[in-house]
C-alpha cells in the first residue's frame, strides 16, 4: 500500500544573488547605479531537485560542503522561497535547524520556554501542559529562574531540543544540531529522535556522519553542487556516495 | 483558491498572536527589569525633558502668554511624537534585529514589526502617567474628552505600523535607511508644533505643517482631548483617519512585496 506523501518537493530551483560585493546601502547603490555597475549574478544553489517523501520515512540528505544541503531543509521549512517550483508540505514541522535559535539571553529559562515555543507556533496552554516534560527532559529544574546568558552552550540545545521536540510533529527537520551536548545527552537525543519515528513521523536529516545517516534514516538523496545525483533507498545511496568521495564505508 | 489563502493567513496570524504577546511581553520586561527605577522611568524621563523644555521655551516662544498652561501643551506633544518616533524606528531594525531567528525557523515576519510597534503603544500610555502628574500639578481641567484619547491611539497604530513596515524592508536592502531617518525624524520635529503653536507660524510653512504634516493631525487630535477639551475639527479627524490607514495599506504593500527577499538579505 502506498503511504500518504508528506512532503513533495517538484523541480525546485533556488537562486541566489552572488554579487561580487555586497551592496547594502543607499549610497553605494547610487554610486554603482551611475557608473552602472549593478550586476546581478546569479548562483543556483540547487537546480531542478524533486522528490517525495512519504509518512513514516526518514531521509538522509548528503553531500559535500556546500552542495545545498541546507538550503533544501530552509525551503522545506519554508524560511526560503523557491524561484522555480514548489515545495508542499502536509502537517506540522518541527524545525531543528539551529537549538534555541529565537532564546534571548537575557530573559530567564522559564520565559524562554514560552518564547521559544511561541516562535515555534505552540499556544499558550500546550506549553503550560508540558512545561514539567520540557524542564524534566532538559533537566535544568535547579537553574529555570536564572538568565539563559549564564547558561553553558550544552545547556542551552538542551533546553532548545526540548523544545522543538515537545510536540509529537509530522515532519521533523534535523541539521547537525545534535553535536554539540556531552555523551549522555546525545544519547538521549538519538532515543527521543527514534521515539518519534517509531510514531510515524517523518524525518529529514542532513548529516556528514554517514553512520547516523544509515542508523536514522530509510531513504537518501545525495546532492552535489546543487544536483540530485542520486536518490533512493539509504545503503545504495550511501554507498555510492562513499566510493565518489574514495572512501569505504568502514571510514 | 484565492478564498483558501485569506483564510491560511488568518489562520496563521491567530496563530501566531500568541507570538506576539510574548515579544512584546519580552520588550517590556526587559525595558523595566534592567533598570532600578524600573517603571519609574517612563514617567521620569518625559517629565525631566519636560521641565527643561519648560524653562527655556516658555521664555522663548511664550512671552505674551498665547498658550496657556505651557507645561501640559508640551508634554502632551511630546508624548505623540516620542510614540511616533520611537515606534517607527524600533520596528525599522524589528527584521534585521532578528535575522538570526528568521534565518532558522519559519516565522510570519511582520510579527517582529508589529510587536514592536505594540510594545511602543504600551510605553505611550504608560508615559501618559507623567501627563497626569503634570495636569494635576498645575490643576488643569478635566473633561470628559479625556476619556476620548483612544481614538487617537487607533489611529496613531495604524499610522506607524505603516511607516515602521516600510522602514523595516528597506532597511534590510538598505542599512543607510537607519542613519537618514534619524536626519529625518530630527528635521520632523521642528516642523511639528510640539513647543511652538501653530499659530505663531505663516506663510508656506505654515501651510506645510497644517496640511502636509502627518504628525500634527495626531497632535492636535491628542491635545484636543487631553488639554483643551474640546472635539477635533472634522478634517483634523478625518484626515488623520485616511493617513492611518493609506499608511498601513501602502507599508503593508511594500512589506509583503519584498519579504520573501529578505532571507537572501540578512
Amino acid at each position: 500500500m502506498e503511504e500518504r506523501i508528506m512532503i513533495d518537493v517538484d523541480h525546485v530551483t533556488i537562486r541566489f544573488n552572488k554579487a561580487t560585493q555586497k551592496i547594502d546601502n543607499l549610497k553605494d547603490y547610487a554610486i554603482k547605479f551611475i557608473h552602472r555597475e549593478l550586476m546581478f549574478q546569479e548562483f543556483l544553489a540547487l537546480q531542478d531537485v524533486s522528490f517525495q517523501v512519504h509518512k513514516g520515512e526518514g531521509w538522509g540528505l548528503i553531500g559535500t560542503n556546500g552542495s545545498g544541503k541546507s538550503t533544501m531543509l530552509k525551503a522545506i521549512a519554508g524560511i526560503m522561497k523557491p524561484y522555480k517550483g514548489t515545495i508542499t508540505t502536509y502537517g506540522t514541522i518541527a524545525p531543528l535547524i539551529e537549538l534555541g535559535a529565537g532564546f534571548d539571553s537575557n530573559l530567564t529559562a522559564r520565559e524562554n520556554i514560552y518564547l521559544n515555543g511561541a516562535v515555534l507556533g505552540y499556544s499558550r496552554q500546550f506549553m503550560e501542559e508540558h512545561f514539567n516534560e520540557i524542564v524534566e527532559f532538559a533537566d535544568i529544574r535547579n537553574f529555570l529562574d536564572s538568565p539563559i546568558k549564564n547558561y553553558s552552550s550544552g545547556m542551552k540545545a538542551r533546553l532548545g531540543f526540548s523544545v522543538a521536540t515537545v510536540v509529537n510533529p509530522d515532519i521533523l527537520i534535523v541539521d547537525e544540531v545534535l553535536s554539540v551536548g556531552d555523551a549522555k545527552f546525545k544519547k538521549k537525543c538519538n532515543q527521543r529522535m527514534e521515539e518519534l519515528l517509531a510514531n510515524d513521523t517523518t524525518l529529514l536529516y542532513v548529516s556528514h556522519n554517514i553512520k547516523s545517516v544509515l542508523k536514522l534514516c530509510t531513504h537518501a538523496i545525495w546532492i552535489d553542487k546543487g544536483h540530485a545525483v542520486m536518490k533512493g533507498k539509504v545503503e545504495e545511496v550511501c554507498e555510492k556516495y562513499m566510493e565518489a568521495q574514495g572512501l569505504t564505508m568502514e571510514d | 483558491m484565492k478564498r483558501d489563502k485569506t483564510k491560511v493567513r488568518i489562520e496563521t496570524f491567530i496563530k501566531y498572536t500568541e507570538l506576539m504577546k510574548q515579544l512584546v511581553v519580552r520588550d517590556l520586561k526587559l525595558k523595566y527589569r534592567r533598570s532600578f527605577l524600573g517603571y519609574l522611568w517612563s514617567i521620569l524621563n518625559p517629565l525631566l525633558i519636560m521641565l527643561v523644555m519648560v524653562a527655556v521655551f516658555s521664555n522663548l516662544f511664550d512671552r505674551s502668554g498665547s498658550i496657556k498652561n505651557y507645561a501640559v501643551y508640551l508634554i502632551a506633544g511630546r508624548t505623540v511624537f516620542e510614540f511616533i518616533t520611537t515606534s517607527t524606528n524600533d520596528a525599522m531594525r524589528s527584521i534585521i534585529g532578528n535575522a538570526s531567528l528568521l534565518k532558522k525557523v519559519y516565522v510570519p515576519k511582520y510579527v517582529f514589526t508589529l510587536s514592536k510597534v505594540t510594545s511602543g503603544l504600551v510605553n505611550m500610555v504608560f508615559s501618559m502617567g507623567a501627563l497626569l502628574i503634570v495636569m494635576v500639578f498645575t490643576r488643569s481641567q478635566f473633561t470628559w474628552h479625556f476619556l476620548l484619547f483612544p481614538v487617537v491611539l487607533v489611529q496613531l497604530y495604524l499610522f506607524c505600523c505603516g511607516l515602521g513596515f516600510f522602514l523595516a524592508q528597506a532597511n534590510v536592502f538598505f542599512r543607510d535607511i537607519q542613519y537618514i531617518y534619524k536626519a529625518f525624524t530630527t528635521a520632523w520635529m521642528y516642523i511639528t508644533p510640539l513647543f511652538y503653536s501653530i499659530e505663531q507660524m505663516d506663510g508656506w510653512i505654515r501651510f506645510v505643517i497644517e496640511y502636509l504634516n502627518p504628525a500634527y493631525y495626531y497632535v492636535k487630535q491628542f491635545r484636543c482631548f487631553v488639554y483643551e477639551g474640546c472635539l477635533p475639527d472634522a478634517r483634523i479627524f478625518v484626515g488623520g483617519c485616511i493617513i492611518s490607514v493609506v499608511s498601513f495599506v501602502i507599508g503593508l504593500l511594500f512589506f509583503k512585496k519584498s519579504q520573501d527577499k529578505f532571507i537572501l538579505y540578512i
